[in-house]
């Protein structure tokens, strides 16, 4: 492997991470290996040198524990009131995290960044509060002790016998820029505290004592030293990347942990933690499910999501597989992420049931090849990451239980029946019916129920019929024997069918998984808009998780809204929580831990790297969504519905910049034609204005014809800008199609008059049966089609060829017609005369738009125009108009003259053809 | 007796218009007064009487829709819109709230001047007075009288519908007519906005009537708004 070239990849990720970091504010850590050193003070005293240099400086938040001298470093520093909150009855004042964020300052201080935020706050800790403010630009200072590592935890406990609960992720702090050591010895911090500088709460009393013996404070304070010295290392390496100096060191490490259900999971991924910032490397937890999951307890179960949570929380990627054989699973995910080094707890089984199972271990230190395996201890037993094989009657009731044991009761029945006819029921025949009673019940049900019916069967066997009958003694030795055959026969067969029912159940729920996403990636697919992949999505969650969730989208300004009515009470409150999720890209609310008061949890619709969308889940139960595989399939669907959402913007998008691009080409196209097509008539109206005005007045013959030319240029600009104020109402889609339902002759007719002159010389005949129905159409906009249609006739073809012009009726539409005897299409360009700028050849006047402007009136009509040659020469432009919508009723007329008139008598004409 | 030349009222605000407008009348012995914002014109309808008033919709101050609501309250002197192409419901809205007829920009002075002299000769006729009793144009001949109709020699037959739909227009010859005032007036109000009506029946008076139906030269389609009669 050679690091001679940066990772263009790693490049990547640290271009990205250098603008994120352009708009994050910069987060600076008070760092202290225990209570008293003086971070806090110190925070104050750097501040308060910031703020005299100018920078606009708050208080978040500052635990003075009532030190004078703290506090006086605090007087003059504005501080941001807290805010109360009542829990329980009890009032508590919180950082208050929204007056934070509107009052925006250069520098805010947050103390004590593992503090845990009381119950109704938008976040459960306080770091939470301060990756919001830092999201939002603000610059902050902090203060956290060692303890409050997350990967240190257990660490520190060990070390002090103190369990620290409020803990802070590492990456967290791994993000800090800067991160400044306060630094005391331990006889200096035994002194403040002997003087009572150290503020201890009450109830900690002998803990307390504890925890600051010598001892203990030395080792702390290594710790946090060398935490300090790991980042100083670690900056050293970000700036030898960022210089492209020759890496020396092996990087490209990778670990993986392999997570099963053990209690020491989580002990083992603070292991990883560590092994993988020793090494720098990135690291996965892995688990995976086989069908031997479904018989977990909830204990166990409960064990592998806390492992893959601390994973997350300490920078790891927690993976969930599914498989039929771990070790297959986790090797094949070990290559294809170029895993170094695969990390495992070590199995304190009995050697005889890996022999009987297999041992994971063995399987991948097998199958490695390259990669490293290493397995280390547990504090108590651990298990590989497939789970535990343990056997548990999970899944057998007591009913199942009944049921067994009346099963092995009814070969005593039957031998006792056939016993009373005087037959004697040989040993050999019983036993037979037993093992016949312990077979059936095992195939039925799962061990426990097994075991029951041949521990019946064989206490029957026993008492009924082996000598001496209706005592549990026994003559002959030899039916130990049969007795143990009985027994393990339950027992092998009662495993085989808890395995396969076990197999059949997560084959089931992954079909069910499969199907769920097929279904709804199928309708998305279909889906044309937003709100019918809304629609899709909230369909799928229903059938899939029978949970009626709500769908927000974002308006104009950002805001996200709900579409439609939802389905649990919707507040301003929720909205406000499904806002954050959006903003943030993370999910919020009902069972996590950032805004967990709301009613619903929500999940933002990503894709790209972009929210498009939020998803409420109102939760009956917060930790509905705590196991892996209905979280998972929740992920998958609304993943697949955010990629569906963002695959419709983006084809608006492209669709967008194509228009961008025609509309670029027909902004050339436009000013180039513009500049022949309006002078021509400029110039030749400019020349006979100023003729008429010069002094010398020109004859009256003369004039006549100079004014004749003013008028007809004048016309001709005038159609000229029409034409363009309709090609740009059908470009802008601003074409508004007011239809009536018209006659197409009355249309027609009108086009003919205002085409009067320029049809002169061309004989004209129309074709309009007198039964073609009334078509919905826009007479404005259908006349203006006609005139261009008629006007192009005139000009493409020699004076004295006849153009016709006509109509006939199909089922559901009306063809009209022009056509003409000129010398016809060039052929080939019976479609392109249609687009815009498309002059027909040595046309005079005119810049192209007619047919285009045509082709857009008939579509939005819901019709079409085409072009074709005429066999017999000439070309004819067709357009069809469809028949939508129900014909207006006419009232036909009485065909009687009207009597009631006194003088109808005088007028006594019938109609030859009424309607 | 000599009558003064009629005096005309000119509510527009571009100085262009005004002044081609200006030249055309007077050229052609028309008085013109001058407005260029709808207050100017509504104060100088009543302070001097005008026998037309041209009318532009786009102006500045007012909607010109107003305006022509305005003067109609106290005033019968015909109206003429002027108004863009593209407008054509702001015309038709016009022509329901009263105006007399229409003017699309640009138009040529020759048909300004056939629509003042249609609207001049309309005003003259006081309210109630039965039209000329024959009325011609082309070859078409309405003895209003005798309730027969023409086409150069040949007597025409009419459906009473047809009949009746003829003599509005004859009534308001030269005038354009919307199609809601048509259906009112022959059909009745219930069928105001059955605007197909009109058409229908005005296909069949024209298959009766023009020489060319397809190329109708007397009953003229106003496009989207209404048709017309032509009486010259």
């Amino acid at each position: 492997m050679s690091h001679q070239r940066p990772d263009p990849d790693a490049l990547l990720r640290r271009v990205r991470a250098e603008e994120a970091r352009e708009r994050r504010g910069q987060l600076k850590v008070f760092l202290g290996a225990s209570p008293g050193v003086g971070k806090t003070f110190t925070m104050l005293e750097t501040a308060r040198a910031k703020r005299t240099d100018g920078l606009d400086v708050a208080v978040g938040v500052v635990e003075t524990h009532g030190r004078a001298e703290t506090e006086r470093l605090l007087q003059g520093l504005e501080i941001i009131p807290r805010h109360p909150i009542e829990y329980r009855g009890v009032r508590l004042e919180e950082f208050d995290l929204d007056a934070a964020l509107a009052r925006h300052p250069a520098l805010l201080l947050v103390d004590e960044l593992a503090h845990t935020n009381a119950p109704g706050s938008r976040h459960a800790k306080r770091w939470q509060d301060v990756e919001e403010l830092l999201a939002a630009g603000i610059n902050i200072y902090t203060t956290v002790n060692i303890q409050h590592f997350e990967s240190l935890n257990d660490v520190v406990a060990q070390i002090t016998g103190v369990t620290v609960r409020e803990t802070v992720p590492d990456s967290v702090l791994e993000r800090a820029d800067e991160i400044e050591l306060v630094d005391v010895t331990p006889d200096v911090l035994q002194q403040r505290l002997r003087e009572g500088k150290v503020y201890v709460p009450e109830q900690a009393g002998r803990a307390i004592e504890r925890f600051f013996r010598k001892g203990n404070l030395i080792a702390l304070r290594e710790l946090a030293l060398r935490r300090t010295a790991e980042r100083v290392d670690a900056q050293m390496r970000g700036y030898m990347a960022e210089q492209g100096i020759r890496e020396t060191w092996a990087t490209g490490e990778r670990l993986l942990v392999c997570i099963g259900p053990s209690a020491s999971a989580a002990r083992l991924v603070r292991a990883t933690r560590r092994m993988a910032a020793r090494v720098h490397a990135e690291w996965f937890a892995v688990h995976v499910e086989t069908p031997r999951d479904q018989r977990l307890s909830a204990a166990e179960r409960e064990d592998i999501l806390r492992a893959m949570e601390l994973a997350e929380q300490l920078g790891g990627r927690p993976v969930t597989l599914s498989a039929q054989s771990a070790a297959e699973e986790i090797l094949a995910f070990a290559r294809l992420h170029n895993i170094t080094r695969i990390i495992m707890g070590k199995t304190r089984r009995p050697r005889w049931r890996e022999l009987l199972q297999g041992s994971l271990l063995d399987a991948l230190v097998r199958g490695s090849g390259g990669i490293g395996v290493l397995a280390i201890t547990g504090a108590e037993d651990e298990e590989g990451p497939g789970p535990t094989p343990t056997p548990g009657p999970r899944g057998s009731v007591p009913s199942e239980y009944a049921s067994a044991a009346a099963i092995a009761v009814v070969p005593t029945l039957l031998g006792l029946i056939v016993r009373s006819t005087g037959v004697p029921v040989l040993p050999i025949d019983a036993a037979m019916l037993y093992l016949l009673a312990v077979v059936v019940a095992s195939a039925r049900f799962r061990r426990g129920p097994a075991v029951i019916a041949s521990l019946v069967g064989i206490a029957s066997f026993d008492f009924f019929f082996v000598h001496p009958f209706y005592t549990f003694s026994v003559s002959d030795v030899r039916y130990v024997l049969t007795f143990g055959v009985m027994l393990v026969v339950a027992l092998v067969l009662g495993n085989l069918t808890g395995r396969i029912r076990s197999q059949a159940e997560s084959a089931r729920e992954r079909e069910q998984r499969t199907s769920a996403l097929y279904g709804l990636s199928r309708e998305l697919a279909a889906a044309r808009d937003r709100h019918a992949v809304l629609a899709a999505a909230l369909r799928s969650l229903r059938d899939t998780f029978a949970i009626d969730a709500a769908a927000l989208l974002p308006g104009e300004a950002g805001g996200v809204a709900v579409v439609g009515s939802p389905p649990y009470p919707f507040d301003e409150r929720e909205r406000a929580v499904a806002q954050w999720s959006f903003d943030h890209r993370q999910a919020a609310g009902r069972g996590t831990t950032t805004l967990p008061g709301a009613g619903a949890l929500y999940l933002p619709l990503e894709s790209s790297g972009r929210a498009v969308g939020v998803i409420g889940l109102p939760l009956a139960n917060p930790a509905e969504f705590r196991d892996p595989a209905r979280r998972r399939l929740l992920e998958s669907l609304a993943g697949q519905t955010g990629a569906a959402l963002d695959r419709l913007v983006l084809a608006e998008r492209s669709r967008e910049s194509e228009v961008e691009v025609e509309a670029e080409r027909l902004r050339t196209a436009l000013l180039s034609s513009l500049s022949h097509d309006m002078r021509t008539p400029l110039a030749s109206i400019e020349g006979a204005a100023s003729t008429l005005l010069q002094e010398s007045e020109p004859a009256p013959a003369a004039r006549r014809d100079l004014a004749a030319t003013i008028v007809q240029e004048s016309h001709r600009m005038g159609r000229l800008v029409a034409n363009l104020l309709d090609m740009i109402r059908v470009e802008a889609g601003a074409l508004q199609v007011q239809k009536e339902w018209q006659l197409l002759s009355d249309v027609v007719g009108v086009a003919l008059l205002r085409t009067d002159e320029q049809l002169r010389g061309h004989p004209v005949t129309t074709a309009f049966p007198p039964d073609l129905p009334l078509v919905p159409m826009d007479e404005i906009l259908l006349e203006q089609v006609f005139v261009n249609l008629l006007e192009n006739a005139a000009k493409h073809t020699p004076p004295g060829t006849p153009i016709e012009v006509g109509a006939t009726s199909r089922p559901g539409e009306v063809v009209a017609y022009v056509a003409d005897r000129g010398p016809g299409l060039p052929p080939g360009e019976e479609e392109t005369i249609f687009r815009k700028f498309h002059r027909g050849g040595g046309a005079a006047g005119g810049i192209g738009l007619g047919l285009t402007i045509s082709r857009g009136i008939v579509t939005a009509h819901g019709g079409r125009i085409w072009a074709e040659n005429r066999p017999e020469g000439g070309a004819i432009f067709r357009l069809a108009l469809p028949i939508s919508g129900t014909p207006p009723t006419l009232v036909a007329e009485e065909p009687v003259p009207n009597r009631q008139d006194p003088e109808a008598g005088t007028w006594n004409a019938l109609p030859p053809s009424s309607s | 007796m000599e009558r003064p030349a009629p005096l005309i009222l000119l509510i527009e605000d571009e100085p262009q218009m005004r002044r081609f407008l200006r030249t055309a009348l007077g050229a052609n012995d028309y008085r013109l007064v001058e407005a260029e914002t709808a207050k100017e014109g509504l104060a100088q309808a009543a302070a001097r009487n005008p026998d037309v008033i041209l009318l532009d919709l786009g102006l500045p101050d007012r909607d010109g829709l107003e305006v022509a609501r305005e003067l109609r309250e106290w005033s019968p002197t015909p109206i003429i819109v002027l108004s863009a192409r593209g407008r054509e419901e702001d015309k038709v809205r016009a022509l329901d709230l009263g105006a007399d007829d229409y003017l699309t920009k640009p138009f040529g002075v020759d048909e300004l001047l056939a629509r003042i002299r249609v609207a001049l000769r309309h005003a003259a006729m006081p309210p109630g007075t039965a039209p000329e009793p024959v009325f011609e144009a082309g070859e078409l001949r309405v003895d209003l009288a005798a309730r027969r109709v023409w086409r150069g020699d040949e007597e025409i037959h009419l459906t009473p519908t047809e009949y009746k739909l003829l003599t509005t227009l004859v009534r308001h010859a030269g005038k354009v007519l919307t199609h809601r005032q048509l259906l009112k007036e022959v059909w009745g109000a219930n069928y105001a906005n059955q605007s197909h009506y009109v058409r229908v029946y005005m296909a069949q008076l024209r298959q009766k009537i023009e020489a060319d139906p397809a190329r109708p030269r007397l009953l003229l389609t106003e496009p989207g708004v209404g048709y017309r009669l032509r009486d010259e």
